[in-house]
């Protein structure tokens, strides 16, 4: 399953960019760690990470928690992410994200997330999204 | 009637000259807008922002489709620079030589991104529009196409804090 969950970024080139990994999958859940990095900044002057950076993240770990979900989604995409940004990531710290699936429908999963740095009681941004859910023999 | 003598206008260059320095000031110092590729190209005062494609945006390797975290902020991007764009444009225009040294950026409090199809692996465009820009808040809408200006691929509406002034 580890192993499964590593290739599962790395097949994504744009999460292999950022240097996504995943730490935890299962049952509509998942966790995503990304580094900070200087070429993420958003903001020059204090050098916190752009807010399209979380998106990122965010939509990222969403998606894999529709895909672990029991409901049998063989496929999914974004039709619509919400994000509240809470607070700057502090600079130099990693992001981690965590997405839960709370509801599937035949074809749509409700999911919401969380990002932290390292106070991870004091969250940097909240997300909440539906994403379709695409099934086998059926085209998106 | 006797008409005042309009005050000589500057040459197109100087003005065009001066516009285009303060754009790029703006775009060069935010590394992230390098790092997806991003550019702006201008009109007068109008922007649209360029992504242009690259196999690292990919999200979705099977389709190829970009990932729909890029395509957030992308339209993030444009949302923000626009934003910026409209909080210098007086003093470019008023000719005030050089540029703030730090250009502080609107901070983005909340965006709601809607995915009206998947984005192709080619570059694509995006233009926002102020709905109100207010002393402490603006909201703004983006829209995002590619090959055809008429279908839309992505939208977004986002709330942002706007930069303190120091007066």
């Amino acid at each position: 399953m580890a192993e499964m969950a590593g290739q599962f970024i790395d097949a994504l080139p744009h999460c292999k960019a950022l240097g996504m990994a995943l730490v935890d999958i299962g049952d509509g859940t998942a966790e995503i760690t990304m580094p900070y990095d200087t070429a993420l900044i958003g903001d020059p002057e204090t050098g916190v990470i752009h807010g399209g950076v979380v998106s990122t993240l965010m939509d990222t770990c969403c998606g894999a928690a529709v895909m672990s979900h029991p409901g049998g989604a063989v496929g999914t995409a974004t039709l619509d992410l919400r994000i509240d940004y809470m607070r700057s990531a502090t600079p130099g710290q990693a992001l981690r994200a965590h997405a839960e699936c709370y509801h599937v429908t035949r074809t749509v999963a409700f999911v919401r997330a969380w990002a932290s740095d390292d106070d991870p009681d004091n969250h940097v941004a909240k997300a909440s999204g539906a994403f379709t859910v695409e099934r086998p023999g059926r085209r998106a | 009637m006797s008409r005042r003598p309009r005050a000589r206008p500057e040459p197109v260059q100087v003005v065009k000259q001066r516009r285009d320095a303060a754009l790029a000031a703006l775009v060069s110092g935010v590394p992230y807008i390098q790092f997806l590729g991003i550019s702006f190209e201008r009109r007068g005062d109008e922007l649209t922002a360029n992504l242009a494609f690259d196999e690292k945006l990919i999200g979705n390797p099977m389709l190829p489709a970009l990932h729909g975290g890029v395509t957030a902020a992308f339209l993030e991007v444009t949302a923000i620079i626009e934003l910026g764009w409209s909080l210098i444009w007086d003093e470019v225009e008023a000719g005030a030589g050089a540029l703030p040294a730090t250009m502080r950026l609107p901070k983005t409090i909340d965006f709601t991104v809607d995915y009206l199809r998947s984005g192709l692996p080619r570059d694509a465009y995006a233009r926002a529009r102020l709905n109100r820009s207010g002393r402490r808040y603006a909201s703004v809408h983006v829209e995002a196409w590619q090959d055809n200006r008429a279908r839309i691929f992505a939208q977004a509406t986002g709330h942002f804090l706007m930069p303190a002034r120091d007066e």
